[in-house]
């Protein structure tokens, strides 16, 4: 069959779990290691069908635990590797975050978001953003964390979390939700070559030829563990210099700022064009990397604002890092959704409204 | 000029470092039988070892090959990733009795169970020696510890796990034998079972396990000597001293 050229046909229809899983295919993923939990098994199905086809390694491992276990193991070796799960299994997961962040391993992590604490609901949630960007298991680190808002960013954001984990040698986490993962759109995928893998020299392969080392997270030796410390958080300021992203909507003019990521941001646009129609001059900041944080982008906006209004899926945890950023030039409000519930643009619009006329629009 | 071959030497996978291990432990020993048998089969630059958290989180130190930390009883899972991405190399865990078989018993189990072709090195010494002496789930019944002071009680605090026996229930582990350290013959009857564990692998063969009975002299409150009856008569008495699968097949006691 010709490969149709046209850009409309080129596209196919995926679920967000689904264009993941392609994506880390198309990225160059040799080891994937998962375990079921709803709403991400699709990924997990997607991987123990097509990674075997390719002779590349599809293992389902016996927990979350076992399966970022093994993706440290394959990392050692020098090979991408990748897990996903949802927030229960992401727990589970944090023990080995905090040991491949500690060993300076790359590895991709996905988690579609569902709601908690505790089993929670298998409904759409943002309740993961403490764990995600501060640290989230024990120890003085950071991973990078992106946000998709689409299944194409799902596409796209998964492989370019192979290349930023690489780059960096650190863990990635792409932090859905499961309306993303869940959700049908007409993608376009990645037709470019994989990233390019960077040269490993301290990966385990064998002391063929060369001195044996080790890969290790424990430094006993008197004033090694600060200097390791002090390392990673040069690797931090790297990174927040060189890949901190955010999208603005409507900024130029605004005089009201919404603040909202992923899937609470792709509702905020439509609620900026409807706002906008009705006279309330409103803009839209979306955080694109949650970690690093676009601290900059608003402290810039928020000296034009009257008010910022912060809009999540959990009872306020973006919010925190907004009031820093912000730090008193305008005030934040906040409306949220913590019970598995994605709010309508009106539900938004109303909350807006309501700021507007309470400081006098 | 080159050592006659019956010379004793060190053997070139094991480093110059001073081992911090106390007088009389078993890793030692073993450290330096699983150096012996990487010289012997000429695999020591294609071996990737994965130490565990416990004493022995320090292998890296001591054998001249690539070595990874794991997290604590995570380190089959850690091996098995390693072996996956990088099916040619030699893959080893070293694990103690509370990382393989309390924290990492699943770990333990399901990679037996899919029969990674891994060998599994398990240091039974019945005690966690790294953190002090507590209980382990292989303490023997009526043993002291610093957490089981009045002795092991099996009413509230279980009997311990013959971790051989488990394994030999799963059909895909390919040879698993136990083995102890309490005298020459032991030492020696060790150094063979890691023989065939690792030429197992070499061979492109299944899952291997070899169970050492190793003393802790240290927490087990006894001389080095003392120790290795202890081992020999004790320990022993309760994990019996056999080959359970060999090529693939029970053997029956
Ligand atoms: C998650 C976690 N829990 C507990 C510990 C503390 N810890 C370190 S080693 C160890 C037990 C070691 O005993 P064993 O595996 O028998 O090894 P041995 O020192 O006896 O060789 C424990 C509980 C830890 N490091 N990590
Ligand atoms: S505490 Fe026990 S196991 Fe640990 S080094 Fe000392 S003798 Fe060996
Ligand atoms: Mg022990």
């Amino acid at each position: 069959m010709k490969k149709p050229d046209n850009a409309f046909f080129s596209r196919v229809l995926m679920m967000g779990n689904e264009a993941a899983a392609e994506a880390a295919i198309r990225a160059g993923c040799q080891c994937y290691f998962g375990y079921p939990i709803t709403p991400q098994n699709e990924l997990t199905a997607y991987m123990a069908k097509h990674m075997p086809e390719r002779g590349r390694v599809f293992i389902q491992a016996e927990s979350e635990l076992a399966a970022i276990n093994m993706v440290f193991g394959a990392s050692v070796a020098g090979v991408r590797a990748m897990t996903s799960s949802s927030s229960p299994g992401i727990s589970l997961k944090q023990e080995g975050i905090s040991y491949l962040a500690g060993a300076q391993l790359p590895a991709v992590i996905i988690n579609v978001q569902r709601g908690g604490p505790g089993l929670g609901s298998i409904d759409p949630s943002q309740g993961d953003y403490f764990q995600a960007t501060k640290g989230g298991g024990h120890g003085d680190y950071h991973i990078i964390v992106l946000a998709p808002a689409s299944v194409q960013e799902m596409h796209d954001m998964t492989v370019e979390a192979f290349r930023l984990a690489d780059h960096y040698r650190i863990p990635v986490m792409i932090l859905a939700d499961g309306r993303v993962g869940q959700m049908m759109e007409p993608i376009r995928l990645h037709e470019d070559p994989p990233p390019p893998v960077p040269p490993k020299p301290w990966a385990l392969t064998g002391a063929k030829g060369r001195p044996p080392q080790y890969i290790r997270s424990l430094f006993v030796e008197e004033g090694a563990l600060e200097k390791h410390n002090y390392e990673l958080q040069d690797c931090y300021r790297q990174i927040a210099a060189a890949e901190t992203k955010a999208e603005e909507t409507e900024t130029g003019d605004c005089e009201w700022l919404i603040a909202a990521w992923g899937t609470c941001a792709r509702i905020s646009k439509g609620v900026v064009r409807k706002a906008r129609a009705q006279g309330i001059k409103v803009g839209l900041v979306r955080p694109i990397t949650l970690w690093p944080f676009p601290h900059e982008h608003l402290a810039r906006l928020a000296h034009q604002v009257k008010a910022l209004l912060v809009v999540e899926m959990n009872c306020g945890q973006m919010l925190e890092d907004v009031r820093l950023a912000v730090n008193g030039a305008a005030p934040v409000h906040f409306s949220g959704y913590p019970g598995g519930r994605i709010p309508t643009e009106t539900d938004v619009l109303n909350a807006l409204t309501a700021l507007a006329h309470s400081q006098g629009r | 000029m080159k050592p006659p071959k019956n010379c004793y030497r060190r053997p070139t996978s094991l480093t110059d470092a001073t081992m911090h291990y106390c007088a009389g432990c078993g890793h030692s020993i073993v450290h330096k039988l699983l150096a012996e048998v990487l010289d012997e089969l000429e695999i020591r630059e294609r071996t990737i070892g994965v130490a565990p958290v416990g004493c022995a989180v320090f292998a890296y130190f001591y054998l001249k090959c690539d070595i990874s930390e794991a997290a604590h009883g995570r380190t089959p899972a850690v091996a098995t990733g390693i072996k996956r991405a990088l099916p040619d190399r030699i893959v080893f865990s070293y694990q103690g009795d509370g990382d393989l078989a309390a924290i990492g018993m699943t770990e333990t189990i399901h990679t037996a169970n899919r029969g990674e072709p891994i060998t599994v090195i398990f240091i039974n010494n019945t005690v966690y020696g790294m953190t002090g002496g507590q209980m382990a789930p292989t303490t023997l019944v009526g043993q002291q510890t610093a957490t089981s002071p009045a002795g092991r009680n099996p009413a509230t605090m279980g009997c311990p796990i013959r971790m051989c026996e488990l394994l030999n229930t799963l059909d895909q582990p390919y040879y698993i034998e136990r083995v102890a350290l309490d005298s020459y013959a032991g030492v020696v009857a060790t150094k063979k079972a890691l023989l065939t564990a690792f030429q197992s692998q070499v061979a492109g063969k299944g899952y291997s396990f070899v169970e050492v009975l190793s003393p802790c002299p240290t927490y087990l409150r006894l001389s080095p000597q003392k120790a290795l009856q202890f081992v020999g008569r004790e320990i022993a008495a309760q994990f019996p001293v056999r080959i359970f699968r060999k090529e693939g097949v029970p053997v029956n006691a």
